[in-house]
């Protein structure tokens, strides 16, 4: 991936305090249309609260967000989806008591018009659902089904198929494959690279070197909340990285 | 695992979603025949079904509010005093000679605000938990209730304010006899079941109620201002409950201090009989419905058959334990874990 061209998304100088707990210093973090950056740190390093910055669910104490070169101050989850940056939950974040379709639309349902009543488009999001789900190739029984009828890795599924439904230009996932079952890995790690391949930036964090070493073309560590070490894949190797989580160049 | 079984499982979970959506229904109709058959003569004349209607005409509106906020996984304790309350204010504002316009709408605001007040004192005061905030003001609104009407019963309204409650629907243009009207209070059960089922099935609020009640995470990651939606929720049960007391008015044509007392209970019953599950996100209106339904039933018909009201009150309480755990059996069937 060419690092010349802008990148889709940086942050710069992100700081992050909870009371007198310091999560993120000065953390800096870039990713490009089309590229896979991988996310690795320990537990508390701060990877799951940069992310959480990144999406608007925290606003960071100091440090600025640039979202096509333009900065942006996110108030909202809504604000960052309306920018096209999604974020793939590690609890997924889907409601089980609802079927795929209107997990899917969740808070973005499409509406028709009764009279001066906005009513749920039913066939319409059964129509889009299965749609999005052929693009991705994710096979389901049917868009009606319940979340939490599916197993994990369908559910993975949906939930990054969620997070794709509006023309997402970046898609952040937490550990997207911590919860599967091995068989289910490498459906989810194919279908983050069809992602890549229709120019979505993604960033991953995960705990498992597989995982990144399969996806992603640049890893960055974080260790103890600032930036530890950052290299181009090729560059590098699975016992380096693990050296980075533990604090070791 | 042999062919038979598989033919049985799969046919389980062919009727699984038909049990979950209807089943409720189908234990109503086996207590309506069973009590006609019981009671030939009696259950199901004119009289006595506008009897049941009537009876639980009020319960039925307070179980739709409970019902709502049970679906976001919460609970709301305080809708029997809330109807006291906005009952008591409306025969103040009554006894003041206020004309029948404000008289009516007074209970509908009252209830609304109460709602408010306990939305938004779950959501801004950060309670642990809405048992707690509405155990306080099942207290506060009764004490104020009694504090406003001085404790003592309020009797005595115009016809206009007793409609909802009281009127009658003539249907001798349909060849009927005089007897044989219909209750307003059922046309009235009807609209509001209706609107609330559109609203919580065909609105995108309603969707996130139950969305909510699913998983509150996924509900906020999705951009759904979850405090808002709760204080719509605990608002609009206060304004049934308001409903509820405007009703009462009319079959009572008083305000007294023991209306609606433990009445949340029976609201909360109603719910989980009719398959709302305390957990959240799971429930029906219609079930809601045949909860109210089958405990007006049961009452009318244990009266008629002259049955003690205690033991009433241990079936309905077998009941709940019956239907609670039909639903788990049928979770177990129903989903993976």
């Amino acid at each position: 991936m060419s690092s010349t061209t802008n990148p889709l998304l940086e942050a710069k100088g992100i700081t992050k305090y909870f009371g007198t707990i310091t999560a993120l210093e000065n953390v800096n973090l870039k990713v490009h249309a089309g590229e896979c950056l991988g996310v690795v740190g320990d537990n508390g390093a701060g990877k799951s609260t940069l992310m959480k910055v990144l999406s608007g669910l925290y606003k960071p104490s100091a440090g600025s967000l640039f979202f096509q070169g333009k900065e942006e101050i996110l108030e909202s989850p809504r604000d960052s989806q309306n920018l096209g940056l999604e974020m793939v939950y590690q609890d997924l974040a889907l409601a089980g008591n609802l079927p795929i379709g209107e997990n899917i639309f969740l808070g973005r349902e499409p509406t028709k018009n009764l009279g001066f009543i906005k009513l749920l488009d039913f066939n319409k999001i059964k129509e889009l659902t299965n749609a999005h789900l052929d693009k991705l190739k994710i096979n389901v029984k049917s868009a009606d089904q319940k979340v939490e009828e599916l197993s994990g890795g369908q559910r993975q599924a949906v939930a990054i198929a969620r997070s794709t439904a509006f023309n997402a230009k970046v898609v952040i996932m937490d550990e997207p494959t911590a919860a599967l079952a091995i068989k289910e890995v490498g459906k989810v790690l194919d279908l983050i690279n069809s992602l890549k391949k229709t120019g979505v930036g993604v960033i991953v964090i995960s705990h498992r070197m597989d995982d990144i070493f399969t996806v992603c073309d640049r890893v960055m560590a974080l260790f103890q909340g600032t930036n530890f070490a950052e290299a181009n894949l090729s560059n590098t190797s699975r016992d380096e990285v693990i050296g980075w989580i533990m604090g070791k160049k | 695992m042999d062919d038979k079984d598989k033919k049985i499982a799969s046919l389980h979970l062919k009727l699984m979603p038909y049990l979950e959506k209807y089943g409720i229904l189908l234990l109503l109709v086996i207590m309506i025949l069973v009590m006609h058959i019981l009671q030939p003569d009696v259950f199901l004349s004119w009289r006595n079904v506008t009897n049941v209607f009537k009876q639980i005409s009020w319960q039925s509106m307070l179980a739709l509010g409970v019902f709502m906020v049970i679906v976001t996984a919460g609970i709301d304790l305080s809708v029997g005093s809330i109807m006291m309350l906005s009952l008591m204010i409306l025969a103040v504002v009554a006894k003041a000679g206020a004309p029948w316009y404000i008289v009516v709408i007074t209970p509908l605001i009252a209830g609304f605000l109460c709602g408010l007040f306990n939305g938004l004192g779950i959501t801004l005061l950060r309670m642990p938990h809405p048992f707690i905030m509405t155990l306080g003001t099942l207290y506060i609104f009764r004490g104020t209730g009694n504090l406003i009407s001085g404790g003592t019963p309020i009797s005595g309204f115009t016809d206009e304010v007793r409609y909802l409650g009281h009127g009658r629907i003539d249907l001798q243009w349909l060849g009927l006899e005089k007897s044989q009207y219909l209750p307003v209070s059922l046309v009235l059960i009807a609209i509001v079941y209706i609107i609330f089922w559109i609203f919580l099935n065909h609105s995108k609020t309603g969707k996130w109620i139950y969305a909510i009640g699913g998983n509150p995470n996924a509900a906020r990651a999705s951009g759904i201002n979850v405090n808002k939606i709760l204080v719509i929720v605990y608002s609009l049960c206060g304004f049934l409950s308001g409903i509820g007391a405007l009703i009462l008015a009319g079959r009572t044509d008083s305000g007294y201090p023991n209306a609606g007392l433990q009445s949340e209970l029976d609201a909360i019953a109603a719910c989980i009989i009719g398959g709302a599950s305390f957990f959240g996100g799971r429930g029906t209106v219609l079930g809601v419905f045949a909860g109210v339904m089958i405990m007006g039933i049961l009452r009318n018909g244990l009266n008629l058959m002259d049955v003690s009201s205690f033991w009433q009150q241990v079936l309905i309480g077998s009941i709940i334990v019956l239907a609670v755990y039909i639903d788990v059996l049928r979770r177990d069937l129903g989903t993976r874990k």
